[in-house]
């Protein structure tokens, strides 16, 4: 039990022990009777027969997933990479000493931050061909997530920038030092090791988003759920195929956070590096 | 500005739309996100087991399967006929409160432990410490998180554009079978979400300076 919550509540006594144990059986009934509830439906209707999982032993069908699993990777790893580029770029905008570059650059990253990433998507993939340009879906996805992200990364990229003491910069003027010099051999290094988990969770926060690239039926993992799941030939075998896909989805999204809580307990322990607020709301 | 008037009605439907999921989707995920929170601070050890595993699975769950699982799933279980809106609500829901509760426990964190021991010493039980002192004071430091986490969520409500819901996002296919141009249909959507967000960031903003000052002020990231 950590510190910060024990704290509410005494060593439990004799009296308390025996409610506390009363209350934890009810609460185990109660979820196991939920969950018993939703397995008994699914047997009811019938998603355990063998007929609606015979697709998982179909070579051509594990292709497909695979496929799928591609195109899920392949647009998170691009707008991953570019909208690390994208938020590195405005962060330093918003924080350059010109204050026409400053206002742009926060007019930019407000304003995708406020804009909801599937109207961005939409705009690109139903919107640009009616002025004549046609977008893949793929452009679509990953221009999407790296506009929106990259706006978020930005302000991390800025707030960990700002969290570093002034008196780091300052001492570097007083060497001598140029601007882009005190950024670059002072600042980054400084903000970037406190920043590594934040910027690890908004790059969870992308690999979900590109689910949504479901929504323009680019074929990553979860349109290829649809498809098989309703394919008649299979027996419409949606909960199964969404099931196995949850599965995949959960595992890499899980990965990527434990990485993300092992890098911040790694900061913790170094007493050197600051922790980012993080300011992921928007 | 023609797609905008000569579509009026159509844009104040699904913007109704949007706000209808909205305030349905952030009152249940204040609640139980709430009750979540309780849950992962109290003495009982499976709520708190239950409490964590729901939340650790929600935040690594794209909220898009999370739809799809309500949206084409649950209608496959044939336990009751609800309609594509209210699984959305319930989707939306369920997603948001693991984002609500841990907001609110990192709120709960910055209450001085002070407070809490004073409250044992008192003769108060976890529910009433819990409710009675702890909460009232961690409102402060949750109030402006909460926001963005409200924030996160009126703009994902656009993912039940995907699930036969109407609402903002889904314009497209009107503007199209009417012959509008879609781009500036789209546009005035995103422009319709500046709207309504811009307050809330604005509340935000403001409360997080005026309420900083004082205690530690908790940020968790949202979505």
């Amino acid at each position: 039990m950590s510190a910060p919550t024990a704290v509410l509540f005494d060593v439990p006594g004799p009296k308390a022990r025996a409610r506390n144990g009363v209350l934890g059986v009810v609460a185990v009934v109660v979820v196991a009777a939920l969950l018993a509830f939703v397995i008994v439906r699914l047997a009811a209707t019938g998603q355990f027969d063998g007929a609606v999982w015979e697709w998982i032993l179909y070579e051509n069908i594990q292709l497909a997933l695979l496929e799928g699993l591609g195109n899920t990777l392949r647009a998170f790893a691009a707008g991953a990479v570019l909208a690390l580029v994208f938020g590195a770029v405005f962060a330093l905008g918003r924080l350059s000493d010109h204050a026409w570059v400053r206002g742009i650059s926060t007019a930019v990253v407000e304003f995708f931050r406020a804009v909801p990433l599937v109207v961005l998507m939409f705009i690109f993939y139903f919107g640009m061909p009616s002025v004549g340009v046609t977008v893949s879906t793929f452009t679509a996805v990953v221009v999407g997530l790296t506009l929106y992200n990259g706006s978020v990364l930005a302000e991390i990229f800025r707030s960990g920038v700002q969290a570093v003491p002034r008196g780091q910069s300052e001492a570097a003027y007083a060497l001598g030092m140029r601007k882009s010099a005190v950024m670059r051999f002072v600042l980054l290094p400084q903000a970037i090791r406190s920043m590594l988990p934040t910027i690890v969770s908004q790059l969870v926060v992308l690999l979900k988003d590109s689910a949504l690239g479901f929504l323009i039926l680019y074929p990553e993992l979860l349109y290829q759920a649809r498809v098989l799941g309703s394919s008649g030939q299979l027996g419409r075998p949606l909960l199964p195929v969404a099931f196995v896909v949850a599965v995949v989805y959960i595992t890499l999204c899980l990965l990527l956070t434990l990485l993300a809580n092992r890098l911040e307990a790694r900061t913790r322990r170094s007493a050197a590096a600051t922790p980012v607020p993080v300011d992921g709301g928007a | 500005m023609n797609v905008l008037i000569d579509n009026l009605g159509e844009f104040g439907t699904r913007f109704l739309g949007t706000i209808e999921l909205f305030v349905l989707s952030a009152i249940a995920s204040l609640v139980l996100g709430t009750v979540l929170a309780a849950m992962r601070v109290s003495p009982v050890p499976a709520m708190r087991i239950a409490a964590t595993a729901y939340v650790t699975l929600l935040r690594n769950t794209p909220l898009t399967l999370v739809m799809f699982f309500f949206a084409l799933g649950f209608p496959r279980l044939e336990i009751v006929d609800l309609s594509y809106f209210t699984l959305a609500v319930v989707a939306l829901s369920l997603y948001t409160a693991a984002f609500v509760c841990e907001t609110v426990r990192a709120g709960i964190s910055t209450v001085p432990p002070g407070q809490a021991e004073a409250a044992r010493a008192l003769g108060l039980g976890f529910g009433q410490s819990l409710t009675l002192v702890i909460l009232p004071q961690a409102i402060r430091a949750v109030v402006p998180p909460l926001t963005s986490v409200q924030i996160a969520l009126i703009k994902n409500t656009t993912v039940a554009a995907g699930f036969s819901v109407v609402e903002a996002g889904g314009i497209y296919s009107t503007l199209s079978e009417r012959g509008y141009s879609t781009l500036v249909g789209l546009l005035w959507v995103a422009l319709g979400f500046i709207v309504l967000i811009t307050p809330m960031t604005l509340l935000q903003r403001s409360l997080e300076r005026r309420w900083a000052a004082s205690s530690g002020g908790v940020r968790v990231g949202a979505r």
